[in-house]
């Protein structure tokens, strides 16, 4: 699917990015936990995630990440949207909660790719 | 040939842990190294200075980079790691709550730098400092 799909699905507002909402996205994964998001996590374009500070973008950014979804209608702040206008990522917030939208996107074809060991 | 980059990492902001690591992918990027490569020395130094600014008050970071490898140093005059075997451990943690409420403090920073990186050195003694030397090699 491509980021407009994951913006759909999800019923979610576009906070930056729009020009990438065209380009495809295989996997994804849900945490708070950045410390897990480095660790176990591989090829991921998509990070779900409640947690909002800075260090999310920076996260992604470290894993070449393309599109953050905030759930459960938290919200980045301007600092927050500009790091990630910077890194050509997409931003995505939902009021959805993270287990119903992590379904959401299972269900229509998103996965998660382990990390070999 | 290589480039030698330098930075101060501050203590007392959280928000903005990662500016250096960050600064290096781009810089790796533009450079033209392999994107594995890239990927593998941006998370071992986001990890490293992260620790820097939540386990340290802040440190600096060198960085050596030739295209053979990208060298990176760690210099911190925290508390020091009073069992460097252990501290590599998954899991083991002394990160206070505030820190996990951040996204951080899972015990999985070190083990994930040794992943990442083709050699990883820590010097540490208590009540003087950390000097952690980690060297990722530029796959072809
Ligand atoms: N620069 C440092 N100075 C002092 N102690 C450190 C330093 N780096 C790591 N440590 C100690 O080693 C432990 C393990 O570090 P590690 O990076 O693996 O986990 P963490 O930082 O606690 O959590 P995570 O990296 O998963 O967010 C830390 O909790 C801390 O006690
Ligand atoms: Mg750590």
């Amino acid at each position: 699917m491509i980021i407009k799909d994951v913006a759909k699905i999800l019923d979610a507002e576009v906070l930056c990015g729009e020009e990438s909402l065209d380009r495809e996205v295989k996997s994804a994964c849900g945490s708070d936990m950045m410390s897990d998001v480095l660790a176990y996590v591989k090829n991921q374009a998509v990070l779900l995630t409640g947690l909002v500070n800075p260090q999310v973008i920076r996260t992604a950014e470290m894993m070449d990440m393309e599109c953050i979804v905030f759930v459960r209608g938290k919200r980045p702040d301007a600092a927050m949207i500009n790091l990630a206008e910077d890194r050509n990522m997409a931003i995505l917030c939902t009021k959805i909660d993270m287990f119903t939208a992590c379904g959401k996107l299972y269900e229509s074809g998103l996965r998660k790719q382990e990390r070999e060991a | 040939m290589s480039i030698k980059l330098h930075f101060d990492v501050s203590g007392d902001d959280f928000t903005r842990a990662g500016e250096a690591s960050g600064k290096i992918k781009n810089t790796l990027k533009e450079l033209g190294f392999n994107p594995e490569t890239v990927r593998n020395v941006a998370i071992a130094m986001y990890e490293a200075e992260i620790n820097l600014v939540i386990h340290a008050g802040g440190g600096e970071i060198d960085v050596e980079i030739s295209p053979e490898a990208v060298t990176a140093v760690f210099k911190d005059e925290g508390p020091g790691i009073a069992d460097v075997e252990k501290a590599m451990q998954e899991g083991f943690s002394t990160a206070p709550d505030n820190v996990r409420n951040l996204g951080f403090g899972a015990g999985m920073g070190l083990p994930n730098i040794k992943r990442y990186s083709d050699e990883m050195d820590i010097k540490s003694t208590v009540g003087v400092g950390t000097v952690m030397t980690i060297k990722v090699l530029n796959k072809q």
